[in-house]
């Protein structure tokens, strides 16, 4: 069904640009595979919450000053007098939370069904960058309201850089703009989450290039072998899509109308004040498990390069997952492995959230006295108080759970893929939408 | 067929040579057009103009401490006691992380004056805990001992000590 224009003007446009036959190409000629879940739908999702951001910020960027003693005040002025104002602050600020929300779980549909194995290993890569440069431009976008977070959450962001050896301490300064985070760092970060937006908008584009060039992956993991497995991307999927929105929007909205401050932090709500460290800093949670596999390492530049490899090795996944085999649906070990690692990325989002010297359990007894280290007797006898006998720390448990994170990844995922026994592969999509209705399937699904 | 360019002995023609001059003063050029476009992003010339500043040591009572400000940082001026002097004094240097004594970190023994800035990722540690009595960064658990020495977390270094002058028995310039 190519695209041969009745309408003169448009055929006038197409011979010039042929925009509208680039259009009808994706969306009616693009074949997709016709099993795709609703774990499809957030790819889409993502699409739209990148232009909620962008419109919402556009708005919020034209009564926002970007200077330290005006900028909180300019926030309060937005929620308090500019026109819907609370509104689109609260849209952006909980729209950043529902992006990432999608993202995380695009990005785990793909770790569940192999779609970042060949040949879609450019499109996993785009990917990545995009969810890189949504970290950056959140992170600078959370530090413009000015408040307690913003500041120390930059302090400590930018810092990260001074464990580079020799020349950090020239990068932070130059990041800063200064001798710590201040003016010149605040209006620097406005004019790149401004600009940071636009550059995921023309990544965003060649991500949907590659994905139209290898087409989509389904949960089979078995590619298109001929008609009978695709239907065309409009109008089956975009109503699809569309459903998916409906209920993501209710999802949305709650958080909006009803807790909208429910994944901020109060702390935010302090001016930022340079000489007052907030008691218990936490970054916004989608950074959590990074902040997590950060502070489980006991030394500075160690943590720093762990957790940027947390996220460069995820770069390398293409080449580490050895099985020839994409969907988990037919890959009994890894499935299972699939929701250990699913485990610890959650329980490194909870431990990031932790202090980072207490204690997740305790058992409580009596304790030598210790000062400086050294027990402290009394005529020969050690003193004793009441105290803590053992104690699972949260730095222990973070440090498990980093190990799980590298060893699944680095160890776990090449080794199983040499020698799990992997179920048999359907002939084709076809055939195994056809079999779902069979009892045997069914037996295998439960 | 005739050759408008003539061929070295060794292959090179005129032309190669060009390209290569060219392409490399293209480069050179280019990174200099790049350079102020990332230099801008360095600290201005009125930040840096502000690189000192006064503080008067009177009225800080023996076991307290004030927080000056100097380029933008907060500085723990500290008024130590007798018991921490000596702490600081008795610790045995080479199990350190960061060996130093602490006669190298003061002037005078009583006068504790260091950059309050962790070390580690730039928090600011609080006086008067953590297990050796001197500051805790609560943001990542970095203590230090009542000399500003790191003793035990993730920061790898002592606090800073800022160059700094007597200006007479009550006051400093730090800068």
């Amino acid at each position: 069904m190519s695209f041969e224009p009745k309408n003169s003007a448009v055929k006038w446009v197409e011979e010039r640009l042929p925009i509208m036959g680039m259009l009808h190409h994706a969306l009616y000629e693009y074949p997709t595979p016709k099993n795709l879940s609703y774990w499809w739908t957030f790819g889409s999702l993502a699409g739209v919450m990148l232009v909620v951001q962008i419109v919402s910020g556009i708005v919020l960027a034209m009564h926002y000053t970007p200077h330290v003693d005006l900028a909180f005040e300019s926030v309060e002025h937005i929620m308090r007098d500019v026109n819907y104002g609370w509104l689109l602050r609260y849209m952006h600020a909980n729209g950043a939370s529902m992006f990432f929300i999608v993202v995380y779980l695009h990005m785990f549909r793909g770790l569940y069904y192999g779609s970042y194995k060949a040949p879609r290993e450019l499109l996993w890569w785009l990917g990545l960058i995009i969810f890189v440069l949504m970290m950056a431009t959140a992170f600078m976008g959370y530090v413009l309201p000015w408040g307690q977070m913003s500041f120390w959450g930059a302090t400590v962001i930018t810092n990260l850089f001074s464990a580079i050896p020799i020349v950090g301490e020239s990068i932070v300064s130059w990041l800063w703009g200064g001798f710590s985070v201040d003016n010149p760092t605040l209006n620097r970060f406005f004019s790149l989450h401004y600009l940071l937006p636009f550059v995921i908008v023309g990544i965003v584009i060649l991500h949907i290039w590659a994905l139209h060039t290898s087409g989509s992956n389904n949960p089979t993991g078995v590619e298109i072998k001929d008609k009978q497995d695709s239907i065309p991307f409009h109008p089956y999927y975009t109503v699809k899509d569309l459903f998916g929105l409906a209920i993501f929007l209710i999802i949305f909205s709650a958080f909006l109308f009803y807790a909208p401050n429910y994944m901020g932090h109060p702390d935010n709500y302090i001016p930022a004040n340079p000489l007052v460290t907030p008691a218990h800093i936490v970054p916004e949670w989608y950074f959590l498990p990074f902040y997590a596999i950060l502070r489980a390492v006991p030394d500075k530049l160690g943590g720093v390069l762990l957790m940027f490899g947390a996220i460069a090795v995820l770069f390398a996944l293409p080449w580490l997952d050895k099985s020839r085999i994409r969907s988990a649906r037919f890959r009994p070990i890894f499935k299972q492995l699939f929701w250990v690692f699913g485990a610890v990325c959650v329980g490194l989002t909870y431990m990031g959230g932790q202090s980072a010297d207490g204690n997740i359990a305790e058992i409580h007894g009596m304790v030598p006295v210790m000062i400086d280290g050294i027990a402290q007797m009394k005529d020969g006898v050690p003193l004793m108080e009441e105290g803590v006998t053992f104690a699972v720390t949260n730095v222990l448990v973070a440090r498990i759970l980093t190990v799980y994170y590298f060893l699944h990844l680095l160890v776990l995922l090449p080794v199983i893929g040499l020698f799990e026994k992997p179920r048999p592969l359907p002939a084709s999509i076809s055939e195994d939408v056809l079999s779902k209705t069979s009892p045997v399937k069914e037996a295998d699904n439960a | 067929m005739t050759t408008t360019t003539p061929v070295e002995e060794d292959g090179v023609t005129r032309r190669d040579f060009l390209y290569v001059a060219a392409g490399g003063l293209s480069a050179v050029g280019a990174a200099a057009a790049i350079w102020p476009f990332i230099a801008q992003m360095n600290p201005s010339a009125d930040v840096l103009a502000l690189s000192t500043s006064e503080v008067d040591l009177d009225g800080i009572e023996i076991g307290s401490e004030i927080t000056a400000v100097w380029q933008g940082k907060p500085v723990f001026v500290r008024h130590r006691t007798e018991g921490e002097i000596k702490k600081a004094e008795d610790v045995v240097i080479a199990n350190l992380p960061d060996p130093q004594s602490d006669e190298e970190r003061v002037i005078k023994p009583q006068w504790l004056v260091m950059v309050g800035v962790c070390t580690h990722l730039g928090c600011i540690p609080l006086k008067e805990q953590g297990d050796y009595s001197g500051w805790f960064c609560p943001c990542h658990g970095s203590h230090y001992d009542t000399s500003g020495r790191i003793r035990k977390g993730p920061a790898p270094k002592n606090l800073v000590i800022p160059p700094y002058e007597f200006l007479d028995d009550n006051n400093i310039r730090i800068g």
